[in-house]
């Protein structure tokens, strides 16, 4: 999973850990309903000024419906949304400085690229005989010189997501949307453009909101993920952040692969546990919890398989060793992903790099094996 | 090309015979010499010259040639704006009743709309002539258009209103410049439909017209009740050239953008 935000020598790009910045987008107390079904329920988040935000959720999480709201399709039920300090309730699409990115595109047929772009500036105040600049401005930045006359028909999906985005930046606005963008594209493609938009959104330094379902393509792109599920966020975070330290174990399982054991949590020590998880068998040692748990508190403790290493000894170097049972391995060449039964029938994934020859390996399916892991590799979660 | 079988051959002959055979007579007798419509005298084309030399007929035609173009006109305006109201209006009181009773004037038999018509006009004293027949004509054909563009509407996506919207457009003029012009074939024969319902529609103008305004199919009616003249064969002759150029034309240039679209998105990949 890439990580763009350890970028070296510059200044880290992180207005929400500062108790001065304004956010541009403010939801507070947002609740939507359709009739009987909530689709937000009591929602409050701050987005900040050239932030790429990233709502990720399963469909019908409520993602698209806060798009929406936002681009002002839909108005909230109660609570209100500020953009830039404005109330936005009863401001209607037109006459929002925002502007969006369709899942479908939503270029129009009857128009060729050129005018697709140039219609949104036809209607703003911007003089006559500066829209031509403009228009060329962004098919030079999206790489459509050579398609301007060409209608929404006769180009290929990956330049029709294109104009779509030039369209939608044309009229320099405040905050664009995009509402799963590259979802139609296939998947080199899709990489391609993942980094082209980032690229994009640095030069013009707008506000980026994406909804999308593909956590790889939330992880790369932002600098914010918020993970929601059934109308409510459950984490905002950096990508790192969401990954590494999740606050539940519906993040935890949403956000990449993840085993989780239940068990019993005790504390040793400054932010110290054990979690007991199965009769006989040493417990799980966690250090850096950064949150107090309840003395024999029921608890999900989370860790991500490639933080645990397969051995045939038991490992030294680690807190944590438990013995177990090889019942599958998942051959991925750059990577194999080991299935271990414990002894007390829990499974757990580990996942270890190819780094020599599949032959030399020594151990399969059947064999015993050791797994070992930090006391800082995992997290204790309570929900 | 492959050569149809002997059976294929035979139904299509009967086929096709039993629908243009009436036609054909009437055209062949047109040119008939003869004022006896049965008796065949010869080939003249001596009755086009009459049929352009009667005044009755003329002004009936020039009649119904208004009224289709003003009721067909009117009926694209209501209809469509009908048509999108109940699509894109979202749920509203009511709104199923409505969509199903946008139906009832097609299945009604036109002997009760002209009817029912007939009764209005005279409750609300509104004399009977052109413009009640195009009143008449303008009711029963937006019912037409407004299937005809809902059908159309339905399978629009959305979301090319709202990114117009989006965009900086008053939902007027979302309509006007992104709706409008891809829906506008359906519009167009919606038009067309309403245009060629009114130019042979008999019953209900026969109900709504008055002294002073006769259509063509009602001078055509009326005047063969005293027997059939070979001026009225070449009338409807004229009538049948106009309604297969019409209908090649729309079919040909149908069918050409079509081809272009193909070609063009054929060139992409």
């Amino acid at each position: 999973m890439a990580e763009p935000n350890s970028k070296p020598n510059t200044t880290v790009f992180a207005p929400w850990t500062d108790p001065d910045a304004v956010p541009l987008i403010r939801f507070r107390n947002v609740t939507k309903r359709f009739g009987d079904f909530t689709a937000i329920d009591d929602l409050t988040l701050d987005i900040y000024e050239r932030e790429f935000f990233a709502l990720l959720g399963p469909s019908g999480c409520g993602k698209t419906t806060m798009m929406r709201m936002l681009a002002g399709f839909e108005n909230p039920t109660e609570g209100r949304i500020e953009i830039g300090g404005q109330d936005m309730a009863n401001v209607p699409p037109n006459l929002r400085a925002v502007n969006m990115m369709f899942q479908s595109y939503a270029l129009f047929p009857h128009l060729s690229v050129y005018d697709n772009i140039a219609f949104g500036l036809k209607r703003s105040d911007m003089p006559k005989e500066q829209i031509p600049d403009r228009v060329n401005e962004m098919l030079r930045l999206t790489r459509l010189e050579r398609f301007a006359k060409r209608k929404p028909h006769q180009i290929s999906g990956g330049q029709r997501q294109r104009v779509a985005l030039a369209r939608s930046l044309a009229k320099a606005p405040k905050l664009l949307l995009l509402d799963e963008p590259l979802g139609a594209l296939d998947k080199k493609l899709r990489e391609e453009t993942q980094f082209e938009l980032m690229d994009i959104q640095e030069k013009t330094g707008t506000t980026f909101v994406i909804v999308t379902h593909d956590q790889e393509e939330a992880m790369t792109v932002a600098s914010r993920v918020a993970v929601m599920d059934a109308g409510v966020i459950k984490q905002v975070d950096t990508p790192p952040a969401i990954y590494e330290t999740p606050n539940s174990v519906y993040v935890a399982d949403f956000i990449g692969d993840v085993n989780l054991i239940e068990g019993t949590a005790a504390k040793t020590g400054e932010h110290a546990y054990e979690i007991t998880y199965a009769e006989g068998v040493d417990p799980i040692k966690v250090t850096e919890c950064e949150h107090e748990i309840a003395e024999g508190a029921k608890v999900t403790f989370a860790i991500r398989p490639e933080k645990i290493v397969v051995t045939q000894d038991p490992p030294e170097d680690r807190a944590n060793a438990m013995q177990g049972k090889i019942i599958d391995i998942g051959y991925l060449g750059n990577l194999s992903t080991y299935h271990v039964e414990l002894p007390g029938g829990q499974m757990v994934k580990a996942t270890m790099t190819n780094a020599s020859r599949i032959s030399r390996r020594d151990y399969t399916w059947e064999d015993t094996v050791w797994l070992g892991f930090r006391s800082s590799a995992g997290v204790v979660l309570s929900e | 090309m492959r050569r149809l079988s002997w059976f294929n051959a035979t139904s299509l002959t009967i086929g096709f015979a039993f629908l243009y055979m009436p036609m054909i007579i009437l055209v062949v007798y047109s040119f008939n010499e003869s004022k006896l419509v049965t008796v065949w005298a010869g080939f003249s084309t001596k009755w086009y010259g009459e049929l352009f030399r009667n005044e009755a007929f003329l002004d009936a035609a020039w009649v119904t040639l208004r009224v289709a173009v003003f009721s067909s006109t009117l009926a694209t305006i209501l209809g469509t704006a009908a048509a999108y109201v109940l699509v894109r209006g979202g749920k509203f009181f009511g709104k199923t009743l409505f969509s199903g009773m946008i139906y009832a004037p097609l299945v009604m038999p036109d002997v009760i709309l002209g009817l029912s018509l007939l009764l209005l006009f005279i409750a609300v004293g509104l004399d009977r002539g052109m413009l009640t027949i195009i009143l008449a004509h303008t009711t029963f054909a937006m019912c037409y258009v407004a299937v005809v563009v809902s059908s159309r509407l339905v399978s629009f996506d959305r979301s090319l209103e709202e990114a117009a919207l989006d965009l900086g457009c008053t939902p007027w003029d979302a309509f006007r410049s992104v709706t409008l012009p891809i829906i506008a074939p359906a519009v167009v024969s919606g038009w067309l439909l309403g245009f060629t319902l009114s130019l042979d529609d008999l019953v209900i103008a026969s109900f709504t017209s008055g002294p002073s305004s006769t259509t063509l199919p009602i001078k055509i009616f009326s005047a063969v009740r005293l027997g059939v003249s070979p001026e009225i064969n070449a009338l409807s002759s004229i009538l049948i050239g106009f309604v297969t150029i019409g209908v090649i034309t729309f079919s040909i240039s149908t069918k050409r953008a079509v081809v272009r679209r193909k070609r063009e998105e054929n060139a992409v990949m």
